[in-house]
């Protein structure tokens, strides 16, 4: 099944139910020829997309809101904060493209900041699933949740079979380490799980957390690994301001710990343009890449 | 309408007046936007709109949006008159044990929806519009809008999705008092002519008087369904309308006026004398 798929299953399903968008029609193609009237396209104008959005669910609507990570969250944010954040209206807000996923578009495009600014959003919470497997196990439940989401969408292919036990605000525990727990969610997931057997002919002891929802985020878990292990690191394609190593930096203080942690992810630059291939190769982000930055660090490097 | 049904409204529109002069103390409020739009508002509430103090949770009720703000205490002062709110709240104006501030908030009822941030209410107004089309009902959504709200882009782009989507239940009505906070509109960024800037976005396009219930009925009797086109109506007013004292003022624009002005402005509404305002203006937003 794809994206596409379930959303129409569940528009069938569930009259509450549309599926707006801002002329983002890449996951959605087929839609409007299915759905009919409960696909509305509002054109290339994310604002109006997303009051929009709040006035249909004040008719009691659950909209699926699609448009470019970057315009969703930036173009809108004030729409997204105010008539969403304010009223905690259950719109679900899906941006396409995040991260490295935005490949060659360059930094217009490059939405590294998403997750921190909209888990800002008093009410709004973040779903970053691993990839379309994750996001389909997950859809259901982040959208009859009665609050604001914003998802970061990923049609990427699984590497790996997922628990289906999803709940919001709970990881997903791929194994642990004791020399080093990789905490991570979104497109990189897929490399970081990839590099546990590098890690393994290593004779490194290395551990993996998806952590699905960035808010509400599972602090148990990221407090449990903390303690169990030498070395956090943070894999993310986001800025290191505001995403998840400033999330486990506000966890960790708060539950009066410290850590050892290596953040990988931007800070203060944007990512080289590129094929997406390419770009992990450039930025460091590869499964091979990824274990030697990390392997080094263990090493005192 | 007949004599009766203009002396009630005048006579309503004055009680509203009144509360709006006695929100323009202990902290103040926007009292030239609010004056511009109570006559407007009024005639919405008692002759246009199937809005009542029973229909609130109806789903078929039609829906009034103020997206300007400022002018809430026009808004509070109607609906205290047509009994959605008891009239005792308004006392409590930027009270603590209430929520009558500066800006509409949902704890009021008959309040839709919050607004304060320019520029929102018409795509909210657009996906409720959107939605009673979806659910074939034929309830009306009208929005109020400033003028200088119509510097927002976002106004614009929301004025071509209407238009796109052939809204014929969305009602836009302009308060064209023709102030924004702090200069004449004309003199900032020059607006004219409304009507055709719609009219171009493909909406159908009128102007009323928004002082004259008779005008304003006529203009409001004319909209017709089926036009598969949003409505836009220019409600011709003067900001601080009621209040010579006031009126069309700059500086008049945000207010808070001590207890012996309040008397005065109570008095110079009635027309008994004018009032002699010493308070401070404020010319910068």
């Amino acid at each position: 099944m794809t994206y596409e798929e379930l959303l129409r299953q569940i528009v069938d399903e569930d009259e509450r139910v549309v599926v707006m968008t801002a002329e983002n029609r890449a996951a959605i193609r087929n839609l409007p020829s299915q759905i009919g009237r409960k696909f509305i396209d509002t054109g290339i104008t994310e604002m109006t997309l997303v009051g929009a959005s709040a006035g249909m669910a004040l008719r009691g609507r659950i909209p699926v809101v699609h448009a470019l990570a970057s315009f969703l969250t930036m173009r809108a944010f004030e729409f997204i904060r105010t008539d969403i954040g304010i009223p905690g209206l259950p719109v679900k807000l899906v941006g396409a493209f995040p991260g490295f996923l935005s490949d060659g578009n360059g930094p217009t495009h490059q939405s590294l900041e998403d997750v921190s600014i909209m888990r800002g959003i008093p009410n709004v919470n973040v779903w970053c699933p691993a990839d379309e497997a994750d996001m389909l196990i997950g859809f259901k439940t982040v959208l009859e949740h009665p609050q604001p989401f914003y998802i970061r969408y990923n049609n990427m292919k699984p590497v790996v079979e997922h628990s289906t036990n999803f709940e919001i605000g709970k990881a997903e525990i791929i194994s642990t380490g004791k020399d080093v727990t990789i905490l991570t969610y979104g497109f990189c997931f897929s490399e970081c799980y990839k590099s546990l057997n590098l890690f393994t002919e290593r004779g490194v002891s290395a551990g993996l957390v998806n952590l699905r929802t960035l808010k509400p985020v599972d602090f148990q878990t990221i407090l449990e690994v903390t303690s169990n292990s030498k070395l956090i690191v943070t894999v993310e394609d986001h800025f290191k301001k505001g995403g998840l190593f400033s999330v486990l930096a506000e966890c960790l203080l708060e539950h009066g710990q410290s850590a050892n942690v290596l953040p990988i992810s931007f800070d203060e630059k944007w990512f080289k343009p590129a094929t997406l291939p390419d770009v992990l190769e450039y930025e460091g982000y590869t499964a091979e890449k990824l274990t030697k930055k990390i392997v080094n660090k263990l090493n005192g490097n | 309408m007949n004599k009766q049904d203009i002396e009630i409204l005048t006579s309503t529109a004055f009680k509203v007046r009144q509360h709006i002069i006695n929100m323009s103390t202990g902290g103040g409020c926007f009292i030239g936007a609010s004056l511009s739009c109570a006559d407007l508002i009024v005639y919405l509430y008692k002759k246009f709109l199937n809005v009542t103090p029973d229909n609130l949770a109806d789903p078929k009720r039609d829906y009034f949006l103020l997206s300007k703000g400022h002018d809430v205490p026009a808004l509070y002062g109607t609906l205290a008159e047509i009994g959605i709110i008891s009239a005792e709240r308004l006392k409590y104006h930027l009270k603590t044990n209430d929520n009558i501030y500066w800006h509409p908030n949902t704890n009021i009822p008959g309040v839709e929806f919050h607004s304060g941030s320019l520029g929102h209410l018409l795509s909210v107004a657009i996906g409720i519009a959107m939605d009673c089309k979806l659910s074939e009902q034929s309830n009306k959504v009208l929005v109020v809008l400033g003028d200088g709200e119509l510097n927002e882009g976002s106004i614009w782009e929301a004025a071509l999705v209407a238009s796109a989507k052939e809204l014929d239940n969305l009602i836009v009505v302009v308060d064209r008092n023709k102030f924004q906070a702090n200069v004449q509109t004309e003199d900032l960024i020059p607006l004219e002519s409304i009507e055709d800037k719609f009219k171009a976005f493909g909406w159908f396009a009128l102007t009323c008087n928004g002082h004259d219930f008779e005008d304003m009925h006529s203009t409001f009797s004319s909209l017709k369904s089926g036009l598969r086109k949003p409505a836009l109506i220019v409600a011709d007013t003067i900001r601080g309308k009621g209040l010579p004292s006031i009126e069309a003022r700059a500086d008049r624009w945000f207010v808070n006026f001590t207890p012996e002005e309040i008397e005065m402005l109570h008095k110079e509404l009635k027309g008994e004398a004018g009032a002699e305002l010493t308070s401070e203006t404020i010319i910068a937003r």
